[in-house]
């Protein structure tokens, strides 16, 4: 016969090609997931007339000045305690008038009243803060209310908040420890 | 002792290699499918601020991204920080427009659970962070996310 069989292809270099692509596609990859801190920014308001009043004693006022100082309630304040007062100042302490308001809220998913306080947590920042100043507030603020959060998981579930699985459980917890922190409208007041 | 003599001549065996091939593929595919492209070119350097108190976010196409920061190209730009929106530089009254196409491109059922994540520089000024939100707020983007890094906070 005049027609050969055709021979066999050298499959020898196939695993050299794959290993090109392979290392291609290792340095390529990027495998980091997006973090960060979720916040929910409030709805637009029609008029700015319209003040909602609430009582002195229920609000933690934080100022952030434009060299990323902190006035902590009338006080200069420090980065590293601000947890701290977050979770003094949000745990419900009935008929103490330092403390803000308490009030009873039904949970529908427990079937309970539990009592939780007024409080907001009101931050205000100058349009020269640093970012990075800010994102250390908002992180203290949201580990004093994540601190509250797990406490009272804890005592419901006997569980962490960040362990719990059932949405019940979740949202019961979320509903006990409402996230009050409320932002006002920067000021320009130290300049750029 | 001949039985021992005659194994020692023999030596090690060659390895079948033939399945080497399969085994890089496999490899191969696992990253092929994991790899996601960067699809925008970063115009602005974002060194993201740290934070511990972090939440992973889920479903990356339902999230739009806004890169606030100093211009990579200083001599050129400035170092004042610029907002880019996609590929390009922007101004605030873009965002609104920005928002509304970010809509658009989702399905109807997704439209609110878009997150708009902010990856912005830690040295940026808040204002300008203070008016992209307030522009959020126009737009009805009410869900947002503060990218950062995880570990602890540094002192600049």
């Amino acid at each position: 016969m005049a027609i050969k069989a055709s021979p066999e292809i050298n499959a020898g270099s196939m695993a050299d090609i794959a290993f090109l692509l392979l290392i291609f596609f290792l340095v390529t990859t990027t495998m980091d997931v997006d973090t960060g801190i979720t916040r929910k920014l409030p709805p637009p308001v029609e008029n700015n007339e319209e003040d909602i009043d609430v009582k002195d004693r229920n609000v933690l006022k934080i100022l952030v000045n434009s060299q990323d100082r902190l006035l902590v309630d009338g006080r200069p304040g420090d980065i590293s305690q601000l947890k701290y007062k977050v979770i003094d100042f949000i745990t419900p302490h009935p008929g103490n008038d330092e403390y803000p308001e308490v009030t009873t809220k039904h949970i529908d998913q427990l079937n309970m009243d539990i009592t939780i306080s007024k409080g907001i947590v009101s931050l205000k920042n100058d349009r020269g803060t640093s970012y990075d100043m800010y994102i250390q507030v908002q992180n203290e603020l949201a580990a004093g209310f994540n601190e509250l959060k797990d406490r009272f998981s804890m005592e419901m579930f006997g569980q962490k908040y960040s362990a719990l699985i059932d949405n019940d459980k979740i949202d019961a917890v979320n509903a006990a420890v409402p996230v009050a922190i409320s932002e006002a409208e920067p000021e320009d007041i130290g300049g750029k | 002792m001949s039985r021992f003599k005659s194994k020692k001549s023999k030596g090690s065996p060659a390895i079948n290699t033939s399945s080497l091939p399969d085994i890089i593929f496999m490899l191969l595919f696992f990253f092929m499918v994991t790899t996601v492209m960067r699809e925008v070119t970063l115009k602005v350097k974002t060194k993201l601020p740290q934070a511990t108190e972090i939440q992973k976010l889920e479903k990356k196409s339902l999230v739009s991204y806004i890169y606030i920061g100093p211009p990579v190209k200083s001599a050129l730009y400035g170092t004042n920080s610029r907002i880019q929106l996609n590929d390009t530089f922007a101004t605030i009254d873009n965002i609104q427009e920005f928002v509304a196409k970010e809509r658009e491109d989702r399905d109807e059922a997704d439209k609110k659970f878009i997150t708009t994540s902010l990856k912005v520089d830690g040295l940026t000024k808040m204002g300008i962070v203070s008016d992209v939100k307030q522009e959020l707020r126009k737009a009805g983007a009410l869900k947002i996310n503060y990218s950062t890094r995880k570990g602890k906070k540094e002192k600049r």
